[in-house]
């Protein structure tokens, strides 16, 4: 069930994952693809969020949970090893979170946050990312003209979209969006499906959404949980149109879930 | 068909809790009432007194006479009868300053224009009339006159400035040889030689006897300054001149000569010295005192606060132990204020102080110099009083920064620690300074615990002053909390004192909200900047 007619960036093997006793992930196995847009869909308290949570060890913040088996990020970085400094992993995997959490500074200094806490204090280059990265996450023109303002005056979709700019400022290989658009309205989220598409390429995404629709039009790959389990994992379109399992099928066509 | 239209509920005063919204408005009601009432007693005492008031000349029918102040008419409580109480001074003179009068006694009452109230170092107020003057320049005689004084003044002035002249060196002097004596006695300690010193200290000595001397002459020139009085009996008396701090004729007193004597007087009470036991003059020690005491105590208390809520919120991790030391934090905060005086006293004093005096200052024993109350541990005492307030203030702030944010950060490569320093504390800092706010205001109210700790009645030099180091945080210091309780219950004339006491309490208030206001600007400027929307 594992494609594997892609270039791998992470693969995870044997996945286990525990809240204190109770398990909340079951031996899970993948190949996440690279520069592809992945979905994770299925049901509420499924694990797909808890899993996009293990790939840069924000599960660490939560306190009482154990985790065992392998995500090898590039072949060779022991992702969920105790020595792995979490603060390095974070560098290389940006995160995008369900509600929109932009700090309450100007918007400048929202995007040049990573640059400044990693030490980055050259004034000609922050000036440089502010603009390539809103100019990536599509905000540019909306804020260039007010960009020492606080962020707390934007409107939620460009609160969401200033996130996603913060987010690729630091230059990750991978950004992680928990539900991005699942606060935004109808025309925000299709801003923040183009900018998804767009950045696709660039950027190895994995994208956790409840919004089935959603996951048929940005994704390429589509992996479908089930109470901690992986069920199935191929392309979107072979998700969608024909999947293997009747279970997939079932929850797709929205007879359950 | 009754009650058929359903948009129609009965009985909705008791489902709505009507009642109950009433019951809590009542008790606004009540809480307001209650600071209103205070507020308005001690603001419209605190303001009038020192407006000058007019000065009545009673006449009684057996033919006595009284001038002073009508302070009020009451009842008598036993006979029922009416009585005015005449504030009547001349302290010297009628061993009291206040007398009762019943009404139907009194014959007539005038206010005579001449009547005049001074203001002395000692003994209170004089009330009555200026019969002349008596001075160098116009001989042995008293003069009368109106325009005496005007001819005396260029020079009793000159000679005042003379003595004040040889009061300043006489006080530099001192110092001076303060220092040397310090320095004989460290040398003594250490045995080595001190001769030179010592010579040192003969010639200064010399020097100090000349001015002393000088003093005592410069006291007897300015005695010949006199001013002849008579109070409303018709007894004279003599008043060296030295003596009038201020002298006015309330009863010819325009209304901007009032209030030009009224922002004199506000001036003196910001800026001057006490005088008179502290029943009269200034509260500027008492000021700084307190200003000082609560910023120092703020230098401790704040730090000490944020660090330790940081700590149990951040880091810590939480079980029983944390769980029982946030109970003891809370806790901390009900001990009474006197038991933390005598912690105070028995642990910054007698332990800390006494051994700092041990290890540094060991020539001076037995004379204390940190082994002794001073701001210094007062401050302390109070930081350690208004530290559970910070602390409680803070966690709650801490709480209360959304947890997204601080992921936010993390998930960008940030630490822990940046993220505190850079997000959670930032947005934490509006109600952590509301924190602040009540910490402030509760240490500045406090008084018990100073008493103990480094509080006097009169303190011989302010802690803050020019000489080297600036800053003397071992000295001991006035409050105004305590100036309250010591004039308005310690004082021998608390009827004299009474608007002292108003106007120290009115200025004690002044500067809570003044500090606290500061804050609140402060706190909303903050809140400004890191407003969050919608979260």
């Amino acid at each position: 069930m594992n494609p594997t007619d892609f270039e791998s960036v992470i693969s995870v093997k044997e996945l286990d994952f525990f809240y204190g006793q109770s398990q909340a992930l079951f031996d899970i196995n993948m190949e996440v693809p690279k520069h592809q847009v992945t979905a994770f869909i299925g049901p509420s308290g499924c694990g797909k969020s808890t899993f996009l949570r293990c790939f840069n060890r924000m599960n660490d913040l939560v306190g009482d949970v154990s985790i065992t088996g392998s995500l090898i990020l590039d072949d060779y970085i022991d992702i969920n090893h105790k020595d792995q400094d979490p603060i390095q992993l974070r560098r290389r995997i940006g995160m995008i979170f369900q509600k929109s959490n932009p700090f309450p500074k100007s918007i400048y200094e929202n995007v040049v946050y990573g640059l400044r806490i990693a030490g980055q204090g050259k004034k000609s280059v922050l000036n440089e990312v502010v603009e390539t990265s809103l100019k990536k996450a599509a905000l540019w023109d909306e804020v260039k003209d007010r960009l020492h303002t606080s962020a707390m005056g934007l409107s939620g979709g460009q609160m969401q979209r200033l996130c996603i700019a913060r987010a690729i400022a630091v230059n990750p290989e991978i950004l992680l969006m928990d539900e991005p658009c699942s606060a935004l309205d109808p025309k925000s989220t299709a801003r923040i499906e183009e900018l998804i598409l767009d950045l696709r390429g660039d950027y190895t995404i994995i994208i956790v959404t409840h919004n089935m629709q959603q996951a048929s039009r940005v994704s390429d790959y589509t992996a479908f949980f089930f109470e901690g389990k992986l069920i199935e994992f191929g392309e979107t379109g072979q998700i969608f149109t024909k999947p293997s399992l009747k279970q997939t099928e079932d929850y797709i066509t929205g007879r359950f879930g | 068909m009754l009650n058929s239209n359903p948009g129609i509920v009965k009985g909705r005063f008791w489902r709505e809790g009507e009642a109950f919204i009433w019951l809590s408005s009542i008790g606004v009601g009540m809480i307001l009432l209650i600071i209103g009432t205070l507020l308005f007693v001690i603001v419209k005492n605190g303001f009038v007194a020192f407006w000058p008031h007019s000065l009545a000349l009673v006449e009684t029918n057996s033919g006595e006479y009284y001038l002073g102040e009508i302070k009020q008419t009451t009842l008598h409580p036993h006979t029922g009868e009416e009585r005015i109480q005449l504030k009547v001074g001349n302290r010297e003179l009628y061993s009291l300053d206040f007398k009762w009068i019943q009404s139907k006694t009194i014959s007539r009452i005038t206010y005579p224009k001449e009547a005049v109230a001074i203001e002395r170092t000692e003994y209170g107020n004089f009330y009555g009339f200026i019969q002349g003057y008596q001075s160098p320049l116009t001989g042995a005689e008293p003069v009368q006159g109106p325009n005496v004084l005007e001819r005396i003044e260029p020079s009793f002035t000159e000679e005042v400035q003379v003595l004040a002249r040889l009061n300043e060196e006489i006080k530099s002097v001192a110092v001076e040889m303060e220092s040397l004596r310090r320095k004989i006695l460290k040398a003594q300690y250490e045995g080595e030689n001190h001769a030179a010193i010592e010579a040192e200290q003969r010639v200064l000595r010399e020097h100090f006897d000349l001015l002393l001397e000088a003093q005592g002459k410069q006291h007897t020139v300015l005695s010949q300054y006199q001013v002849l009085l008579r109070d409303a009996e018709g007894t004279t008396k003599t008043l060296p001149l030295s003596h009038v701090v201020r002298q006015y004729q309330p009863n010819q007193m325009g209304l901007f000569a009032k209030l030009s004597h009224y922002l004199a007087h506000l001036w003196e009470l910001f800026f001057d010295e006490p005088r008179e036991s502290n029943t009269e003059g200034g509260l500027f020690p008492a000021i700084i005192g307190t200003v000082m005491l609560v910023l120092t105590m703020s230098l401790f208390s704040f730090p000490m606060g944020v660090v330790a809520a940081v700590y149990m919120k951040e880091y810590a991790s939480p079980g029983f132990l944390l769980q029982t030391i946030r109970i003891a934090v809370n806790n901390l905060a009900g001990i009474p204020s006197i038991v933390w005086g005598i912690f105070g006293l028995s642990f910054f004093i007698y332990t800390i102080g006494s051994g700092i005096d041990q290890i540094f200052y060991p020539e001076q024993l037995p004379t204390p110099t940190f082994g002794t109350g001073g701001i210094l541990w007062a401050s302390l005492t109070l930081a350690l009083l208004t530290v559970p307030v910070v602390i409680v203030a803070t966690e709650e702030a801490l709480g209360g920064v959304p947890s997204d944010v601080r992921h936010g950060s993390l998930a960008l490569g940030a630490t822990k620690f940046q993220t505190l320093m850079k997000v959670t504390l930032p947005m934490a800092s509006p109600r952590i300074i509301t924190g602040f706010i009540l910490a402030m205001s509760r240490a500045a109210g406090e008084v018990a615990p100073l008493m103990i700790t480094g509080v006097v009645k009169l303190a011989p030099a302010l802690p803050i002053d020019g000489t080297f180091p600036f800053i003397h945080l071992e000295r001991k210091f006035m409050h105004l909390g305590f100036h309250i309780y010591d004039v308005g219950f310690q004082s021998p004339n608390v009827e004299a004192a009474k608007p002292m006491v108003f106007v120290t309490t009115l200025l004690l208030l002044s500067i809570v909200i003044l500090l606290s206001s500061t804050s609140i600007i402060l706190r909303n400027k903050i809140r400004k900047r890191y407003q969050a929307k919608a979260f």
